[in-house]
């Protein structure tokens, strides 16, 4: 029955980051970052704060350039390629950022329509109707829709923050501390909607997080930064069962352990 | 001690030459994304109105009491030696070739460069101008060449006003209080009137609006370090962008009337 045997296709990493290192100045923040992240895959990025978590997905971006390694979205080096290619692969990509960097000037469903009314040039009408789906999925109403941002809360802003980087139906999320700053029940619900709309677009998710509570939740597989690499990955199911010492002190959250925190300013 | 004082000297010429170097960068990308489409209409709209149409009650009001103190000063000169009947001529080139463009470009780099520095740096720190580029909007053109471009148009109209208030402000003071004759006032306005005048005023704001919108741009969009980098991008745009008009302004009559 060989006739029927499939050949096994090597996976192509939808993410791969190899070798990849960002200093500034003397302080040396990620010094070679090595991960594969996998279509359809939710990975969580976890570490302390300094750890260099925001300047690996600053770096996967484009908004960071680094000093040495490649990064490469579908094959292609961000850094390498030119103005239209990076346009065309960044209209792929969706952003939740830390405080939702929604843009003040703009209402909310301006900001959740931004590149459909900027890029696309889709009617206003259009556009409008899509941010408000977008904004329903996310659990508001079209009322919250004609608000500007300075009058919303931060569980509310987080939302429409989710509802922009969903608009254009993206193939890869990438979430920047999704949880900190709301309160533990909010938290949860904005796990939800994260778990609910990657699923539901079927995209390629990358958080970064020092929540562990929302990481067990979102992740696929968990990978943890300390001193500018990525130390350990593995499955939820195995983060508990690891003996790592240095994943076994972060989930538990002690302050015994291998992991000294630098308290000198 | 000598070493020491070498080394500060380094550091201050290279700190120097960086700075001018990115600014130089920054002005040629500027440039470059303002004659490159995609072109955000609607962006460039507002900023025609916000530099345009917001700043002329404060360029108007300077240039009208600069021409007003500009005819009485004048006039307390020349009475000297008998030569009252130049008031209308010095009034005429005084506003148009430098009053006006000075005045109007200190008060917008007051208004307007720090409004730009304030905004932008408020989108940097608060992570905006990171979010426009992961919705593949190159901030430069959206953010960046609207304020430039506006800001080289709308000066140059700016002043044109400027001009006739500043003119109307000298014949004000010459007829009302020093009791000039109307007619002959603004005869002799008219007849001194050269359009290289009006047309040197005007290239100076074209450059002046580039220099504040630029000098507010930049700040802003590379401040660093929360409010207190805000405030410091805020003072930095106003005064580099004060110094290098009257920098330029001399520069530029230099060039114009090379005497």
């Amino acid at each position: 029955m060989a006739f029927f045997k499939r050949v096994k296709q090597p996976l192509i990493p939808k993410i791969k980051l190899s070798g990849v290192s960002k200093s500034f100045g003397s302080k040396n923040v990620l010094s070679g970052v090595d991960l594969e992240i996998f279509p359809g895959e939710s990975v969580v990025i976890i570490g302390g704060s300094g750890t260099g978590k925001s300047v690996t997905l600053k770096c996967i971006l484009g908004l960071l350039t680094p000093d040495a390694g490649r990064v490469e979205i579908d094959g292609v080096d961000l850094a390498a390629a030119s103005t239209v290619q990076a346009e065309t692969l960044r209209a792929q990509i969706g952003m939740l950022f830390q405080s939702g960097a929604l843009f003040d000037s703009l209402n909310v469903w301006e900001n959740v329509a931004f590149s459909l009314l900027q890029n696309q040039k889709m009617s206003r009408r259009q556009a409008r109707e899509i941010a408000l789906q977008k904004l329903a999925q996310v659990g508001l109403s079209a009322e919250a829709a004609e608000v500007y941002p300075a009058d919303l809360s931060g569980g509310m802003k987080k939302r429409v923050g989710l509802a922009r980087a969903i608009a254009t139906n993206p193939n890869v999320i990438f979430f920047d501390e999704p949880t900190t700053g709301l309160d533990p029940i909010m938290s949860d619900v904005i796990n939800d909607l994260i778990v609910s709309t990657v699923k539901t677009l079927g995209a390629t998710a990358l958080t970064i997080t020092h929540d562990m509570s929302s990481a067990r939740k979102i992740a696929d597989r968990i990978a943890m930064l300390y001193q500018g690499k990525i130390i350990w990955t593995g499955t939820v199911k195995e983060l508990d069962k690891t003996d790592n010492p240095y994943v076994r002190q972060f989930v538990a959250g002690s302050a015994e352990g291998p992991i000294q925190m630098d308290l000198k300013a | 001690m000598r070493f020491q004082f070498i080394n500060m000297m380094g550091r201050v010429l290279l700190h120097f030459f960086q700075a001018t170097g990115a600014l130089g960068i920054f002005g040629a990308k500027t440039l470059y994304h303002c004659f490159v489409p995609p072109f955000y209409g609607k962006a460039f709209l507002r900023q025609l109105i916000e530099i345009g149409f917001y700043s002329l009650p404060v360029v108007a009001l300077t240039t009208l009491f600069a021409g007003m103190v500009i005819a009485l000063q004048t006039y307390t000169g020349f009475a000297q030696i008998s030569a009252e009947g130049a008031v209308s001529l010095v009034v005429l080139i005084a506003v148009t070739r430098e009053l006006a463009p000075v005045m109007a470009g200190l008060m917008v780099a007051g208004r307007i460069g720090a409004a730009m520095a304030a905004e932008l740096g408020t989108m940097r720190v608060t992570e905006q101008i990171d979010a426009l580029v992961t919705l593949s909007t190159n901030p430069f053109k959206y953010l960046i060449a609207p304020r430039v471009l506006a800001g080289v148009l709308m000066m140059p109209v700016l002043v044109f006003i400027g001009d006739i208030l500043g003119v109307c402000g000298g014949y004000l003071i010459g007829v009302y209080k020093l009791e000039f004759n109307a007619t002959t006032y603004l005869m002799n306005t008219w007849e001194y009137l050269k359009p290289m005048d009006i047309v040197s005023g005007l290239t100076k704001a074209a450059v002046f609006g580039f220099i504040i919108t630029l000098m507010g741009c930049y700040n802003g969009f590379y401040s660093k370090g929360g409010a207190q980098g805000v405030g410091r991008a805020t003072t930095n745009a106003v005064v580099s962008a004060s110094i290098l008009i009257l920098i330029f302004n001399y520069i530029l009559t230099e060039l114009f009337f090379n005497v």
